[in-house]
């Protein structure tokens, strides 16, 4: 009996498809497919736009498990030993050490005449790093947008972030900026960098320019470099950004090193624990706002079918008691509105996963959406797009099968008699 | 076989309560071909919806091949119908969105015969109704006398134990007409019992017992030789 229903069912939703008017057909199957692309792409770009930073942050800075100095240390103790304890972790794909210190970087004092005018000088930090290794980790040559990256040979030279400069400032030109820059930088151009007492000068090598603005606001040299100018005879590092191997959990990196004592001589961050709390904020808040964008969608398509499927059923009211009439149970035919609504949940559905995985996440990984502060993508993981379909279907099978079953349950004679 | 005992049915309540039913006693051998007739208003349609199970009464019991189905819910009635009850409206009642075929498929789907066995009792249904040329026509295709001869053939497809048929000719011409009777008279030659509503005392002859309503009450109950059998 049950699968009779199932055939009955079918069999006369199907009918009613086939000769329902197309144009109705195509335009509830848009509206399904516009609150999908709703349900999915909204929240999707705007969790995307602070994704995209994330993940320029944890690609460019710190890699998925960062590594830093303890407050009120000058460094990281006992920093070798560290070392050897990241080598014996497993999952780990590269990390790259950094030392880090403050200075003074000054350019243009060549040109200087008058001893008495405005020295041009930004404090900043250096970073004393392994060229090579933190291109691997970081792909930081990408980044440069003039000049050349540094290689281990490069004593003598400087990277300079682009922020630095008058010429990128993101705030403008002039001195009037907010905070200082230093102007008529390019390759080649001489600065004299200050640490304490030691004052050296260095030739720029180029310079680096991306989204992360603790890249954008440092200078760089060779370990080699910064040993000599800090003095940083210890060896003590400042901070270990870690890269995990594709698929492997960061997570269970960061507890390794913490069960293996990283935890006592350094601070062991998840990528996004490091993040700014106004940053996590953010991300909620905007998938709050996208999530609560889609329900609106979602509700108003579910008032569609219910509608569609309400009118068709009270139009067909007479016909709906007929069936009833000759034998049809009730099930059977609330079967066929349901089929109906199903039909337009998986087609609408279906050309909206197209156009999100098809089109837009290629497109938006492409051409990323250019903001000031990330490089804007479509965030549409497949287990969080897989869970909307099924709350689009259940919403839509509901809107489909409440009318038809408020229908189906009036008096069979009422309806054949049309009283 | 079909027993009606004391068969009320009134609508409404209180002061404005219309009584269309007044105490209906019936029985009606199985195989009978009864004809059904009244004026207009005198409960005929009504005492049918009762005893095909299409409405509940307001008291009285109807025994349907000797099973009570008084307090029968919903469910009950649609599948006591299903497999025991054939029902012919006056207006066909045809499903648009199904060809002629197909319409006589849903209740032997219903029941369970497979896609191959539906459409082959459907297809000589429809022959024995003289419609093996229009099996493909749906409803708006076919003249009011095809469709109510698919409405028959529909309503005998399962061999149902009792026909019931409510003015099955009103909405015909009279050669239309002829064709429907001639149909009735060849399933009631068969064994089928039928109950059939008419205006027309020349499509009555045909049955072999004439009923009258009036004002809701069985005023005359005839027997008589049944016309061409
Ligand atoms: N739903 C209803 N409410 C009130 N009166 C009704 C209803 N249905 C039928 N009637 C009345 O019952 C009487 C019998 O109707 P019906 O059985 O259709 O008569 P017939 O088929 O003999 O012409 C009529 O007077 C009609 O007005
Ligand atoms: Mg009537």
């Amino acid at each position: 009996m049950f699968k009779d229903t199932l055939r009955v069912g079918f069999m006369l939703g199907w009918k009613q498809i086939r000769h329902a008017s197309k144009w109705t057909t195509g335009l509830i199957i848009f509206i399904m497919m516009l609150t999908f692309l709703n349900l999915v792409a909204v929240s999707g770009i705007l969790v995307g736009l602070i994704e995209g930073s994330v993940k320029t942050y944890e690609d460019q800075f710190t890699g998925n498990v960062f590594i830093t100095t303890p407050t009120g240390e000058k460094s990281i103790e006992q920093s070798p030993s560290l070392i050897s304890t990241i080598e014996t972790i497993p999952g780990i794909a590269s990390y790259t050490a950094r030392y880090t210190g403050g200075v003074t970087v000054e350019a243009n004092y060549r040109e200087r005449r008058d001893p008495k005018a405005l020295r041009d000088t930004v404090g900043t930090t250096i970073v004393g790093l392994d060229p090579m290794i933190e291109d691997e980790v970081t792909n930081l040559s990408k980044n440069i947008v003039e000049g050349e990256f540094l290689t281990n040979q490069d004593g003598g030279y400087v990277m300079l972030g682009a922020n630095l400069l008058e010429q990128y400032s993101p705030l403008g030109q002039g001195d009037d900026v907010g905070y200082p820059t230093l102007s008529n930088i390019k390759p080649g151009s001489r600065v004299r960098i200050t640490v304490g007492d030691a004052t050296k000068e260095y030739i720029v090598k180029g310079i680096l320019k991306t989204k992360v603005d603790e890249i954008s606001r440092r200078v760089f040299v060779t370990k080699g470099e910064f040993v000599r100018i800090a003095g940083r005879t210890d060896l003590n590092l400042n901070e270990i950004a870690i890269r995990a191997e594709e698929g492997y959990d960061p997570a269970l990196i960061k507890r390794d090193l913490v069960e293996s004592g990283a935890k006592d001589i350094a601070v062991v961050r998840l990528s996004r624990e490091g993040l700014p709390q106004f940053l996590l904020d953010m991300i909620d808040t905007f998938a709050m706002l996208g999530n609560g964008i889609s329900s609106v969608g979602l509700i108003v398509s579910s008032i569609t079918i219910f509608i569609v499927i309400f009118v068709n059923a009270i139009t067909r009211r007479k016909y709906i008691g007929i069936l009833k009439g000759i034998g049809v149970s009730a099930s059977a035919i609330e079967l066929s509105y349901v089929i109906q609504s199903l039909l337009y949940v998986a087609v609408g559905s279906a050309i909206a996963l197209f156009l999100i995985y098809g089109v837009m996440v290629p497109f938006f990984n492409a051409h990323p959406i250019n903001f000031p502060f990330s490089d804007g993508i479509l965030v549409a993981p497949l287990s969080g797009t897989i869970k909307k379909l099924v709350i689009l279907v259940i919403a839509t099978l509901l809107a489909g099968y409440i009318p038809a079953r408020m229908i189906v349950k009036r008096n069979t004679l009422d309806a054949i008699l049309g009283r | 076989m079909i027993e009606v005992k004391n068969l009320i049915k009134n609508y409404g309540e209180g002061d404005v309560v219309t009584r269309v039913l007044r105490g209906i006693d019936l029985s009606i051998p199985a195989g009978q071909f009864v004809a059904i007739m009244g004026k207009s208003g005198a409960g005929k349609s009504t005492l049918m919806y009762q005893m095909s199970l299409l409405d509940q009464p307001t008291s009285g019991s109807v025994i349907l091949d000797n099973v009570v189905t008084d307090g029968f819910d919903e469910k009950k009635r649609t599948t006591f119908r299903l497999k025991k009850l054939g029902y012919i409206f006056q207006d066909y009642a045809l499903l648009p969105e199904l060809n002629a075929v197909e319409n006589v498929e849903v209740p032997l789907l219903m029941l369970g015969l497979t896609n191959a066995e539906a459409r082959e009792k459907a297809s000589r249904g429809l022959e024995a109704v003289g419609l093996g040329h229009r099996l493909h026509n749906r409803p708006s295709q076919l003249s009011g006398g095809e469709q109510q001869r698919v409405s028959i053939a529909r309503a005998i497809a399962q061999k149902p134990d009792i026909l019931f048929a409510d003015e099955p000719t009103a909405s015909l011409d009279s050669v239309s007409s002829e064709d429907v009777i001639k149909v009735m008279r060849d399933l009631h030659a068969k064994g089928q019992t039928i109950v059939m509503v008419t205006h027309e005392p020349e499509y009555a002859a045909f049955a072999e017992r004439v009923i009258t309503l009036e004002d809701g009450q069985v005023v005359s109950d005839k027997l008589q030789t049944a016309k061409g059998m």
